[in-house]
């Protein structure tokens, strides 16, 4: 019997063999991967090749669909995917060995998982039979990768790779957008398979909510119409539900005439020019914006997350106001605040609604009660937070927010994207640079990943090679990547690293003068290259200004020079991101210096907050 | 029996600060891995796990049940069904101490080293609450007993004097009961 059935089936085998051979859909899991990339768009990925992954570059440099960029560490390659699709609203593919190179991605990942980006990280693996067996470079990655994805999968056979590989566009793409780690062990990339196309595989139940509940929707409407002192509180979801949601979004604002405030992750979502808008909230937001947000009676928050940095104390947070939520995560809601009306459902679709709403029904303001709230807004806006003192002479050294305020009235007038590092720099930035659209401001909220700006300022020029590309930094962070200028160089890409350097890990610093009786405990960037020689090292260009009539010459010299710049801009070294909420206080307790009340900064509950 | 029927200290100091015990029924994708999916959501997010069950319930082992009794204030709850629907593989999730009348369950192997007027008396007590004697030896005993948490509480307090010195539980199995009226169109 036995010796029967093992003929039998080479036999069959070799039937099968013949005839799969005849058909074009049969290819190895390795060309499956690139043939589901190209059939699902993806004209770019990042990577860096390694033993597990050789079939899948081998599959690479036999096509010309997908085009492959070459970085210098997987966390660069992650950053880079989610400057492009956070510039894109595409999504962002990576491509990175087993063990290192998927350890190394995890940054990328869960970075990416924080501020809702969405990505594809195609990792190698062992082949199956080592799986477990602590073999060379094998590392558990989906359990690794487990708490920072929005789902992951191991394919162990190459019968299911197309189906994981479309379904996993879908997941990443789709409601609350996120990463997803696919793992291919080395053997299903070799094995014969069938491919099929995206549109032959079925979808599982994952099938988030789009449009929003009517009855609350009406509600809402409702109780805008009511308002005597409303706000908009405007987030990153906003972006991430697309061009159309934030038009959207900013119509309702001018229809209602309320005042609005974005974070940090939705500027860009109504256009700044807007003369309703108030400015970033949060722990370094204007004053207006928190003020509002403490003094509100109305609160329509859109794809937002309630975030500490935005709250602050959260028992303080807004104690007068009703509460909208819009948000297609249900986990979002009440999770930090509770909401009177919570809405799931797409922002795109659920604005909509309520514009319908909104025109249909004469909804008639408090007109009285809105002039009177605008009269306190605006006497708030009188104080002006974000005010500085730069001196003219050539003693006087660059404040980082001349700096970047330069930086934006030099490239206001043509298309800019804005990068950024993490810390004091960022806040500057953020306060700063303006938006008047989304997709042109990529930076690290929730994660607040040191060493993003880079990386993310190549994934989007990558993306639009014509265009502007700034990587606002600073020095501590830029150090954290600075290897990717390789991929820079090998590229050429025109982007312009603009460091504002105050030889500090300012943020840092700003904390432990703060709280920490200016003990400044290893936050000195001590042994920092030459910028000019590391840009040139590299075979770019290096400019420098260290003195405040050095500031336009330097940009416009930036602007004007072709390929990839770095700048040292060397700036005033004791400089504090003002205004600020202290951790573990409330919006009405804002800074606008510290110097007044130093020891009052910072309760003790505060001190443990970070 | 009434005895059987009194709430036991562990539940007691729980009713302070609002915290709830819920019981939720959770119907997953069986898929490798699923379990540490949930599991890791509960240890990476805080919640807390009293018990946990899983096993397979569809006829051709497509999906699993997974029971699970947690604690929390009213927002924390919402917030664990909610994070636990975000999950890929999971199917549907079921809050049943708020749904409505359900029925929990768990069972207990339990082996007890005593002689003399003890072993008797562990013996008697097995009857009073329907116990069975799986296994018997010169001086042990080991029963099973089923019944809801509260009974199986009772039962173990019981056996701890009585020379109790090992504990199989399964967790809490839980399903909501049927609708005692049918409606008339």
């Amino acid at each position: 019997m036995l010796r029967l059935s093992s003929i039998n089936f080479r036999r069959l085998g070799g039937y099968f063999e013949r005839y799969y051979k005849m058909s074009e859909n049969i290819m190895s899991g390795a060309e499956i991967v690139i043939k589901a990339l190209a059939d699902q768009g993806v004209e770019v990925i990042f990577g860096y090749p390694g033993g597990a992954v050789l079939p899948l570059y081998d599959a690479i440099f036999k096509q010309n669909r997908v085009r492959h960029i070459l970085v210098r560490h997987e966390q660069g390659a992650v950053h880079m995917a989610e400057g492009y699709a956070r510039s894109t609203g595409k999504i962002g593919v990576v491509l990175v060995t087993s063990g290192p190179g998927a350890t190394n991605a995890v940054t990328g990942l869960t970075d990416a998982l924080m501020d809702s980006v969405p990505l594809i990280c195609l990792t190698g693996q062992v082949p199956t039979h080592l799986i477990g067996n602590d073999a060379f470079q094998e590392a558990d990655t989906t359990g690794i990768t487990r708490p920072c994805t929005k789902h992951n999968y191991l394919v162990k056979d190459v019968a299911d790779l197309s189906s994981v590989m479309h379904e996993a566009f879908y997941i990443a793409g789709s409601g609350r957008p996120g990463p997803v780690v696919i793992d291919l062990p080395k053997d299903v990339q070799f094995a014969e398979g069938e491919y099929l196309g995206p549109e032959k595989v079925e979808q599982r139940h994952y099938q988030p909510q789009k449009t929003g509940d009517p009855q609350k929707i009406k509600e809402a409407i409702d109780l805008i119409s009511q308002a005597k002192r409303p706000i908009f509180y405007i987030g990153g979801g906003c972006i991430n539900s697309g061009i159309d949601s934030c038009k959207a979004v900013s119509e309702l604002v001018k229809l209602t005439g309320y005042p609005a405030t974005t974070t940090l992750m939705g500027l860009g979502a109504i256009p700044s020019s807007s003369p309703q808008w108030l400015g970033m909230l949060g722990m370094h937001g204007t004053y207006e914006a928190n003020l509002a947000m403490h003094g509100c009676d109305v609160m329509i928050a859109v794809g937002a997350r309630f975030d500490d940095r935005v709250t602050g104390r959260i028992d303080a947070f807004s104690p007068g106001s009703k509460k909208i939520h819009i948000d297609i995560d249900p986990s979002s809601i009440n999770k930090n605040v509770a909401v009177d009306i919570p809405i799931i459902g797409d922002i795109g679709s659920v604005i909509s609604q309520m514009l319908d709403l909104w025109k249909k029904k004469p909804s008639r303001v408090d007109g009285k009660a809105i002039e009177k709230w605008w009269k306190q807004l605006d006497e708030w806006r009188s104080v002006d937070c974000l005010q500085y003192e730069q001196g003219s002479s050539p003693k006087d050294s660059i404040k980082p927010q001349y700096a970047i305020q330069r930086l934006y009235e030099l490239t206001k007038d043509r298309e800019t994207f804005i990068t950024t590092e993490v810390g004091q720099h960022q806040m500057w930035a953020a306060q700063f640079y303006k938006f008047e659209e989304p997709n042109h401001w990529m930076t690290s909220g929730g994660l607040g990943t040191m060493g993003y700006g880079l990386p993310a300022a190549i994934g989007v020029q990558v993306a639009h090679p014509d265009k502007l590309v700034v990587d606002i930094a600073g020095e501590g962070s830029t150090m954290m990547n600075i290897q990717e200028l390789g991929t820079m160089a090998q590229y050429n890409l025109p982007v312009k690293v603009f460091i504002i350097n105050n030889e500090w890990l300012g943020m840092v610093r700003q904390w432990q003068e703060l709280l920490h009786g200016g003990r400044y405990s290893e936050s000195y960037s001590a042994g920092l290259p030459d910028f000019i020689k590391l840009a040139e090292a590299y075979g770019m260009t290096g400019l420098r200004a260290s003195q405040p009539d050095q500031v336009d010459s330097v940009i416009t010299q930036m602007l004007e020079t072709p390929g990839p710049v770095i700048v040292d801009m060397v700036v005033s070294k004791e400089e504090n991101c003002l205004p600020m909420i202290p951790g573990g206080a409330a919006h009405n307790e804002i800074l606008l210096g510290l110097n007044e009340q130093k020891e009052q900064t910072q309760s003790e509950d505060g001190m443990v907050l970070v | 029996m009434v005895a059987l029927l009194a709430p036991f200290p562990k539940y007691e100091c729980k009713m302070k600060k609002n915290i709830e015990r819920h019981v939720l029924a959770v119907l997953v994708d069986n898929e490798p891995g699923v379990l540490a999916r949930v599991v890791g959501l509960f240890s990476g997010r805080g919640y807390n796990i009293e018990s946990l069950t899983v096993a397979t319930v569809s006829e051709d082992d497509s999906s699993s049940r997974i029971n699970v009794v947690t604690s929390g204030t009213p927002m924390i709850i919402e917030q664990i069904k909610a994070q636990l629907e975000r999950l890929v593989p999971v199917q549907e999730v079921n809050d049943l101490t708020t749904e409505g009348p359900h029925v929990e369950h768990e069972f207990i192997l339990i082996k007890i080293t005593n002689t003399g007027p003890e072993r008797l008396e562990a013996l008697r007590i097995a009857d009073i609450f329907r116990a069975r004697v799986v296994d018997t030896a010169v001086d042990s005993f080991v029963f099973s007993i089923n019944g809801s948490p509260e009974k199986i509480e009772s039962f173990l307090e019981l056996m701890r004097n009585l020379g109790m010195v090992e504990i199989a539980r399964s967790g809490v199995v839980a399903i909501k009961r049927g609708e005692k009226r049918r409606d008339n169109d």
